[in-house]
């Protein structure tokens, strides 16, 4: 079963410590990948926050075209960044020639353009990106402002040593990380498909099975143009989230109505029965089912959970004045805030949705 | 001896035989009178014993008269293996025994001039129904764990009625950051999965109707099940009408607009909405056809209900309007709709056949999210009375074809739009549950049943010939039959206990079937958990091929 963490702090924390949250649930999953998300950037990026940054995994070749069809889409590099890595003989890590980074100004008809066009914008040129996936020349994780992606195979530990992420620095931060180490339950396994995974803003990560799959998959696919691969169940949970709170633009805690509908009975007995049985009927192939714990990232960085609606799979959350950590085991939370008061701790029923905004003041929404 | 015309109808051209044992009949006569069919007849024969007495052969010999029972030799009065003699007999002394070398097919239409009509389901089987060759294969076992079929609870509830697509959810965000609504959307009703299926008062004897009827209330009213009946074509009793059970009904519209007249009356002093409207464009057992209620079973309250003679009522094929097809059917959706001023749902029901997904797709793009259910009726539905050639060879079967129209709306993100409701031969083998459910992972929405229902009550028929004589109108269990001595023979009471226990045993078995695939809502959709053991139909219907 994989396991899943999350930090979210009023300063910019380094990703060894998301490293050191994930390291003590090891037991719990095979050592096959980790992978994480980065939001609110600082370091080498806080003065890049409004321009997208590309994350990708590629081939030299991979490299290559990616860069030639952003310029000829009229993006401007800005900044490059490619981590350093250590290639000791004997890591367990199966890691793409290169990892980069760039962040690049947009292509001059949109200096002036919407927000709105410029996130369309950013999703199309990932998606033709994505193209590159086809013969494993390169995978494009996530293209957007203030966000980076760090996703490869092999033991956390060792992908940590080899992006030397296991030193604290000051180049590389953000205020919110979400982080997975995986247990691949596929035979093969895909490189992409380790959450978290990103969409316009919105990361979504979860332990878990989806035996609702295929229905999600099958309403998914004619909802959205960026609902694409589908290589994870994990990614329905990203997409019903970006549907539910982009598209629609209905409030978060609509998500949860969604995902984990309340019985016909319970809602019989709300004041609220028209709109929850609307959304009961109009989203029935996006109900979840199985065990799952999700961890969520929406644009504006504020962070929560939920689980399913049998409550089969553990989550904590935990937090000092300053961080909040949410995480599969309190292990991982004891090991990055040893020193909390865990009578704070919440574990999230499965009829709520534990959410903390950007003042990380940590509220629990009753479904 | 006589000279033999070989022509003249026997029993060995018959499609059931009578086996008669003189030798242990009393001559109660009971046989006979119970034979609605009046297959059977007594008749007195001449008999001739041969004895001697002496060490040598000195016959001597005796005449004598005997009565006897025999089957009548007529393609009128034929013996229907109903198999209501054997029952009644108290010493075992008669039974029908299906005729392998029958000729009945032939000799009626020779000495008939006239095409075969009959009721009850197609009658040839030709191999393994689809059904039985899926299997639910998907078991939750480790990380997804199955649930406790007694102990967890399931939301087993399906819609009937027009469902907008998120988008079109007339929604706003008020200033708590909760949603409120807006605008009207069409009314959908959260009912049992099971619907009972459009049998009309006229087809049923009124006991058998009645029974339906309070079978129905019952379950949902001590049971907590809220399934719902649909009448048929050809209305409902006026009491009915006005009652507060009319939320459990379905009211049916056919082509021939049978009982409308007085439905419409009756709409000012209906104190609840009916459950929903259903249209009749088509049925499964004889696609094409309208309906056909047969002179006989026109009864004194059937003439009130419907409004007409006693005579052969048939419905037409078709919804005529003035333009198109089409037309009359978008003039009865919105004028049913508006009858009830947008309250209660009107749905379709259609015939499976090669067109249904194109019929489905423009009901389905409609921009007036008008049609709040697609009813898809396959080969194998039941009817009261059709012609044998309709039943047994024109239609199509109800299982790819449903799945097609599911993936059809799949293929434009409009699955759920409009409910599907699938029928034709579901439960033929008497397990209702299993086929349901499969029909849901395909895609169903629901299911709804009709033949079975009248399985439940007693009747005897089945799908290789016996009885389906419900034409007639001499059902011998009094369901399918308006003569008062025959109605009698139905108990409602113990007919209507015999379906709230199958429902009852049904809804158990839903849920031993949702448990181990860890679903507590129904399993719409979830072609994943069905595999197939034939790989044709594996393709198909796009499911796993197991082996
Ligand atoms: S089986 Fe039925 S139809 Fe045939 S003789 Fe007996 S009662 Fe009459
Ligand atoms: S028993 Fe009655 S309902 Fe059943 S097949 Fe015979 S006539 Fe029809």
């Amino acid at each position: 079963m994989c396991r899943i963490g999350a930090i979210k702090s009023r300063n910019y924390i380094h990703p060894s410590q998301a490293l050191l949250l994930m390291q003590s649930q090891q037991k719990g999953h095979d050592n096959s990948g980790f992978a994480m998300v980065m939001h609110d950037l600082g370091g080498i990026f806080e003065g890049y926050k409004h321009l997208p940054t590309l994350s990708m995994a590629c081939t030299d070749e991979g490299l290559k075209i990616a860069e030639d069809i952003l310029h000829a889409a009229g993006f401007q590099r800005v900044l490059q960044w490619v981590p350093e890595t250590e290639n000791r003989p004997g890591l367990d890590i199966i890691a793409m020639p290169n990892y980069v980074f760039e962040t690049f100004d947009y292509p001059r008809p949109y200096k002036k353009a919407s927000k709105e066009e410029k996130e369309e914008l950013l999703l199309d040129i990932r998606l033709t990106l994505r193209a590159l996936e086809e013969d494993e020349k390169g995978f494009v994780y996530s293209f957007w402002p203030d966000v980076v992606t760090l996703k490869e195979i092999g033991d956390p530990r060792d992908i940590g040593t080899y992006f030397k992420l296991w030193e604290p620095d000051d180049n590389f931060t953000a205020r919110v990380i979400t982080a997975q180490c995986r247990q691949n339950t596929n035979y093969d396994i895909v490189r992409y498909a380790a959450h978290p995974f990103f969409l316009q803003g919105y990361t979504a990560l979860a332990n878990g099975e989806n035996t609702f799959y295929l229905k999600n998959v099958e309403m998914q696919r004619e909802l959205h143009r960026g609902y694409i691969g589908f290589e994870s169940d994990s990614q329905c949970f990203l997409y019903s989230l970006h549907y539910v709170h982009r598209e629609l633009k209905w409030p978060l805690i609509y998500y949860k109505h969604v995902i984990t509908p309340l019985s016909f009975e319970d809602i019989e007995m709300r004041d609220d029965r028209e709109q929850l049985l609307a959304i009961r009927q109009s989203l029935a192939h996006l109900e979840i089912n199985g065990p799952n714990t999700i961890i969520g990232v929406l644009p504006d960085n504020s962070l929560f959970t939920c689980c399913d609606a049998k409550k089969l799979r553990p989550v904590v959350v935990g937090r000092t004045e300053d961080t909040v950590v949410v995480s599969s085991e309190v292990c991982g939370i004891n090991e990055i805030l040893p020193g909390r008061n865990w009578e704070t701790d919440i574990y999230p029923d499965e009829r709520e949705i534990v959410f903390i905004g950007d003042n990380l003041e940590v509220q629990r929404w009753k479904q | 001896m006589e000279a033999m015309r070989v022509n003249d109808v026997t029993p060995n051209d018959l499609p059931w035989k009578i086996r008669y044992d003189a030798s242990r009949c009393t001559l109660c006569g009971s046989c006979v009178a119970a034979c609605s069919f009046r297959a059977i007849e007594p008749k007195v024969e001449r008999r001739r014993l041969v004895w001697s007495e002496s060490d040598y052969p000195e016959p001597k010999q005796r005449f004598s008269a005997v009565p006897v029972i025999r089957q009548a030799r007529s393609i009128q009065n034929y013996c229907r293996g109903c198999g209501i003699c054997e029952k009644i007999c108290p010493n075992d002394a008669i039974k029908p025994e299906r005729n392998p070398d029958t000729r009945h097919p032939i000799i009626t239409r020779c000495l008939g001039g006239d095409s075969i009509k009959r009721g009850g389901r197609k009658n040839l089987e030709s191999n393994t129904r689809t059904l039985d060759k899926i299997r639910v294969g998907r078991i939750s076992q480790m990380t997804d764990p199955s649930l406790d079929a007694q102990r967890h609870t399931f939301d087993m509830l399906a819609p009937f009625g027009r469902i907008l697509s998120p988008k079109q959810l007339p929604f706003q965000v008020d200033e708590n950051g909760k949603l409120k609504t807006v605008g009207q959307s069409p009314p959908v009703r959260w009912i049992y999965p099971v619907i009972i299926g459009d049998m009309s008062i006229g087809a049923l004897s009124w006991r058998m109707w009645e029974a339906v009827a309070m079978a129905t209330a019952y379950l949902n009213e001590e049971c907590g099940l809220p399934v719902r009946m649909c009448s048929g074509e050809g209305g409902m009793p006026l009491r009915l009408l006005k009652s507060r059970y009319l939320k459990y009904s379905i009211l049916q519209i056919a082509s021939g607009h049978f009982g409308w007249n007085r439905i419409v009356k009756a709409m000012p002093h209906m104190v609840e909405d009916p459950a929903g409207v259903l249209i009749k464009i088509g049925q499964g057992a004889k696609p094409g056809d309208g309906g056909l209620l047969m002179a006989q079973k026109v009864a004194e309250h059937i003439q009130a209900i419907r409004g007409v003679p006693k005579a052969d009522l048939l419905s037409p094929p078709n919804h005529q309007g003035l333009y198109s097809i089409e037309e009359s059917v978008q003039k009865m959706f919105l004028s049913f709709n508006a009858a009830f001023k947008f309250r209660v749902p009107v749905a379709i029901k259609v015939a499976a056949s090669a067109t249904s997904v194109s019929v489905f797709n423009n009901l389905v793009r409609d921009p007036y999210n008008i049609v709040g259910g697609f009813f898809l009726d396959g080969i194998d539905g039941g009817t009261g009375a059709a012609h044998e050639v309709s039943l047994d060879h024109t239609g199509h079967p109800i299982v790819s074809k449903l799945r097609d129209c599911y993936l059809a709306a799949v293929a434009q993100g409009r699955q759920g739009q409009i409910p599907l409701w699938a029928a034709g031969g579901l439960g033929k083998t008497g397990d209702l549950a299993a086929d349901a459910f499969k029909m849901m992972c395909l895609g169903a929405n629901g299911v709804f049943t009709g033949k079975l229902i009248l399985q439940m009550a007693g009747c005897v028929g089945n799908d290789m010939g016996r009885c389906n004589a419900c034409n007639t109108g001499l059902c011998p269990v009094g369901i399918t039959t308006q003569e008062p001595q025959l109605a009698h023979r139905l108990d409602p009471e113990k007919a209507a206990q015999n379906i709230v226990n199958y429902f009852l045993a049904m809804d158990q078995e839903f849920k031993k079937l949702m448990a181990p695939i860890g679903n507590s809502s129904l399993p719409v959709g979830r072609s994943d958990a069905l595999v197939a053991t034939d790989k044709a139909a594996a393709e198909r219907l796009q499911i796993q091929y197991v082996c």
